[in-house]
């Protein structure tokens, strides 16, 4: 050390602390953590696995998908929410939408045109497209209406572009009902409102989202977003219960007991105040196959 | 019970739990570093560094062995990360890219966990236990050994020297940072959050589908990142993700944690000082500051403006059921308050007032209660630039805690506030002017310059949390942002260290009858409006062509 260079000796010290504290911090902690982890909750440190006839089934705190190979729902299980992970409640890409709360127009996908990957064009549904076209699904699968504040009937944003964007208008479009779908208003201030053409660019319109009168809104707040992870493992009890009879019926249970087993499922704030009450769909559609 | 009121029941046990900690681990905090003798562990510890204990630092001394040691810890983990494939534990991750390496470096060891990358599809079991990890306690103890640092140089009188680099980081380490992360690392596990050195493996699910487990050393490494107040998260989505926060209580937990040492720290200045009545008014302005903007953010969330939410019913889009709204809007205050960045929600897709209040946390200094260290050292800066606002308006020299605010020192302060604006409004304006930093943005208009201003003043803030939707991971990203980090982290800290050994020279001045008193509410008041002042009239201008422009129409 003493015959190291003045200039250089914080150097050197830097190195040696830096090593030695990465083995501290770095290796030390971290097999100590996982020891008494492992000796303690060794259940929990190994991710919570759920086992039926002896084979892994998931785990009781990661959401999967309760839909078939076509991504349908399937019908005797309780659905999760929407998840932007992968594909859906995909563990090795978890992700949100990320997507903004005026994120409400969409790109309507032009007939027979080809991405730069050469598959046909998809075009980009909006955030809000995207939570009109799941409530009405919701709504038809449960038998509810799944009309909403600013969604169309036919289950797209209920927006406006209308031009010029200052003074009276001149003409209004209906940007995200793609022709020749019958706009959800007919006039927007005595101006006739058009269906909107694929292809065309109306970015220089002013946007103009249209509330309708909706009241009432039946398919919950949950069931049409997506969550932070995309593996929430949760719904909300009016979710769940919003789902209860099309269980019960295509299990042929009786609905008390698959609303009893909801509760059973439902976990309450922790120390009464603690986040929000939620339903573990993975552990209720487990036990209602233990039902029968 | 309604969902307002638990939000309104989970913020105030916070608080309440806070301020009975804020005592007790203050003052624990102040023996550490004011103590004289060396247990036996660190004396070991010291002869093998090759550093004498006793031996005191000038300030340049103080600067020049954080710098070295910060270099050194960059491109160590830079290494790391290159050669993961041919190491141990890689879990069959490949070598991450030059460029994307090169910003996780600087991100961790600047304390800002900034992540252009997701955990787990990039990084294997050693570098996050062996690289990430170990930063986190490091980068934490680093701007704790800072913090310290300043507040002796308004303890001392006539002295050269400011205290060891090495003493205080070794002290702050193992006497603060690996105890506490130890016990809520156990706690967390119990909560569900995993802890494991296994590989991946593959389950079959109840529809036959397939999922894949994806293990990790999480929970110590999830007590760290929110007790240093670092924020990168062992998986892609942070706290949101159940394996790093699974339930409602262990969310409670991790935003304790991570306020717990900036909130303590004021009464650690206050016994070092030895004015315990200064920590108090220090504490008071963090607490004014925290308290608006944590209702502010409330206020938006749960009136869900916006059309989305307002089509949905609720601000629920990236959100958990199991925390629900008002305690992600609690997480995203406290990570933006703080230096954190830990998220449990999507900010992304929080009402445009709601995000904006975030922005707007963070562009404040990150000072109430801020980083671990940094938000001592960061509004200690915001004091002494209001005694000297005082003294103008009353036409005396300034002073604060019996030091002269003379030229010198001034002038350190007002080039320390002068860091973040000029990082964060020249990062985004170059964004904004090139086609490549356009075209990353996923929303559109407004939002989408809220997603570059966002991860430009994370990046200079040191915060580290995003409007994910931004496609950072490029080389533009990724080179800009890691040096704004570089440049948001060190610059300060030099300038803190000088201004530390100024004031430590000087003999104390008397107090006077025309002294300013800096206790009373009088100055904690002056000091929250120069806070709120100096922030608006930077950031203003940017602020009204993202978040306001999307919030107000």
């Amino acid at each position: 050390m003493d015959r190291v260079p003045g200039r250089l000796r914080p150097h050197l010290a830097a190195l040696r602390a830096l090593l030695l504290l990465t083995v501290v911090t770095g290796v030390v902690y971290p097999l100590a953590v996982t020891g008494v982890a492992r000796l303690l909750f060794g259940h929990t440190a190994g991710g919570s696995p759920i086992e039926r006839d002896g084979k892994v089934v998931g785990s009781a705190i990661v959401g999967q998908s309760f839909t078939d190979a076509a991504g349908e729902p399937v019908r005797k299980y309780f659905q999760s929410r929407p998840s932007a992970a992968g594909d859906g409640y995909d563990p090795t890409a978890t992700a949100a939408s990320n997507l903004g709360p005026e994120d409400i127009v969409d790109v309507l996908p032009v007939p027979g045109a080809r991405n730069g990957r050469g598959e046909p064009d998809e075009g980009r549904r909006s955030l809000l497209t995207q939570v009109c076209s799941r409530s009405m699904a919701i709504g038809a699968l449960e038998g509810v209406s799944g009309a909403r504040p600013y969604c169309t009937p036919d289950g797209v944003g209920a927006v406006l572009k209308v031009f010029p964007a200052a003074g009276p208008p001149a003409r209004a479009v209906s940007v995200n009902q793609a022709c020749p779908a019958r706009p959800f208003i007919a006039a927007y201030q005595g101006v006739r409102v058009e269906c909107g053409r694929p292809g065309e660019d109306y970015a220089a319109g002013r946007t103009v989202a249209v509330r309708g009168d909706v009241t009432g809104v039946q398919v919950p707040a949950d069931a049409v977003t997506a969550s932070g992870s995309g593996l929430d493992p949760h719904i909300s009890p009016a979710y769940a219960r919003l789902q209860a009879g099309r269980v019960a019926a295509e299990r042929r249970l009786p609905l008390t007991r698959v609303t009893a087993l909801i509760d059973a499922h439902t976990i309450p704030r922790s120390l009464g105040f603690m986040g929000e009450p939620a339903v573990n769909v993975l552990e209720l559609n487990l036990a209602l196959d233990r039902e029968r | 019970m309604s969902p307002a009121a638990a939000g309104a029941l989970f913020i105030a046990s916070l608080l309440l739990a806070l301020a009975l900690c804020h005592r007790p681990l203050g003052g624990y905090m102040y023996r550490v570093y004011a103590g004289t003798r060396h247990s036996r562990l660190e004396l070991g510890i010291y002869r093998l560094i090759g550093v004498k204990p006793d031996g005191e630092q000038r300030w340049s001394g103080y600067a020049r062995s954080v710098l070295a040691f910060s270099i050194l810890s960059i491109l160590l983990l830079y290494g790391l990360q290159r050669l993961q494939s041919h190491l141990f534990l890689s879990l069959g991750m490949g070598p991450v890219e030059p460029a994307l390496a090169w910003n996780t470096a600087v991100s961790f060891v600047t304390n800002t966990n900034w992540q252009a990358y997701a955990g787990e599809s990039a990084m294997g079991h050693l570098v996050q236990t062996a690289g990430l990890a170990v930063q986190n306690f490091l980068s934490a103890a680093a701007g704790l050994a800072v913090a310290v640092a300043l507040v002796r140089g308004f303890a001392r009188e006539r002295s050269e020297t400011l205290g060891n680099f090495w003493v205080d980081l070794v002290r702050g380490t193992i006497r603060i940072l690996l105890p506490i992360a130890f016990v809520a690392a156990l706690l967390l596990v119990a909560g569900g959050v995993i802890q494991t050195f296994d590989g991946h493996f593959t389950w079959t699910t109840l529809t036959g589908g397939q999922q894949t487990f994806t293990p990790a050393a999480a929970a110590g490494q999830e007590a760290i990142k929110e007790l240093g107040t670092n924020g990168g998260g062992v998986f892609n989505v942070n706290s949101a993700h159940p394996f790093e926060n699974p339930t409602s209580w262990t969310n409670w937990i991790e935003i304790f944690l991570l306020l717990l040492i900036p909130a303590s720290l004021p009464r650690t200045f206050g016994r070092m000082v030895g004015d315990t009545r200064q920590g108090y008014a220090i504490l008071s302005v963090m607490a004014i500051l925290a308290v608006l903007a944590i209702g502010v953010t409330q206020w938006a969330e749960l009136g869900a403006g916006g059309t989305v939410p307002q089509a949905v019913g609720q601000a629920m889009e990236g959100r958990e059921t199991r925390f629900g709204v008002s305690n992600s809007g609690m997480f995203a205050s406290a990570t933006t308050l703080t230096s954190t960045g830990a998220v449990d929600s999507a900010h992304d897709s929080y009402t445009a007032l709601g995000g904006g209040m975030l922005i707007f946390n963070m562009l404040l200094g990150e000072v109430a209660p801020g980083g671990v260290g940094a938000g001592l050292y960061g509004m200690l800066i915001l004091a002494v630039i209001t005694v000297f606002v005082a003294g103008l308006m009353v036409g005396r020299t300034p002073e604060y805690l019996g030091k002269r605010i003379g030229t010198r020192e001034i002038k350190l302060a007002s080039l320390y506030f002068l860091v973040t604006p000029a990082l964060v409004l020249a990062g985004t304006a170059t964004a904004m002017a090139t086609g490549t930093g356009r075209s990353a943005m996923l929303n559109t208009g407004p939002h989408g310059l809220s997603e570059i201003l966002y991860a430009y003043t994370s990046a200079a803030a040191n915060n580290g949390s995003a409007f994910a939707g931004l496609g950072a991971n490029t080389a533009f990203y990724n080179t800009s942002l890691g040096l704004c980090m570089a440049f948001g982290r060190f610059l300060p800290i030099v300038l803190v260290l000088a201004l530390a050994g100024s004031l430590a020279r000087q003999a104390p001045v008397p107090v006077s009858a025309g002294t300013l008193p800096t206790h009373r509410p009088q100055f904690v008041g002056l000091v929250v409006g120069v806070t709120l002042v100096l922030g608006a009239l930077t950031f203003l201008p940017a602020l009204a062509l993202g978040p306001l422009a999307e919030g107000l129409r």
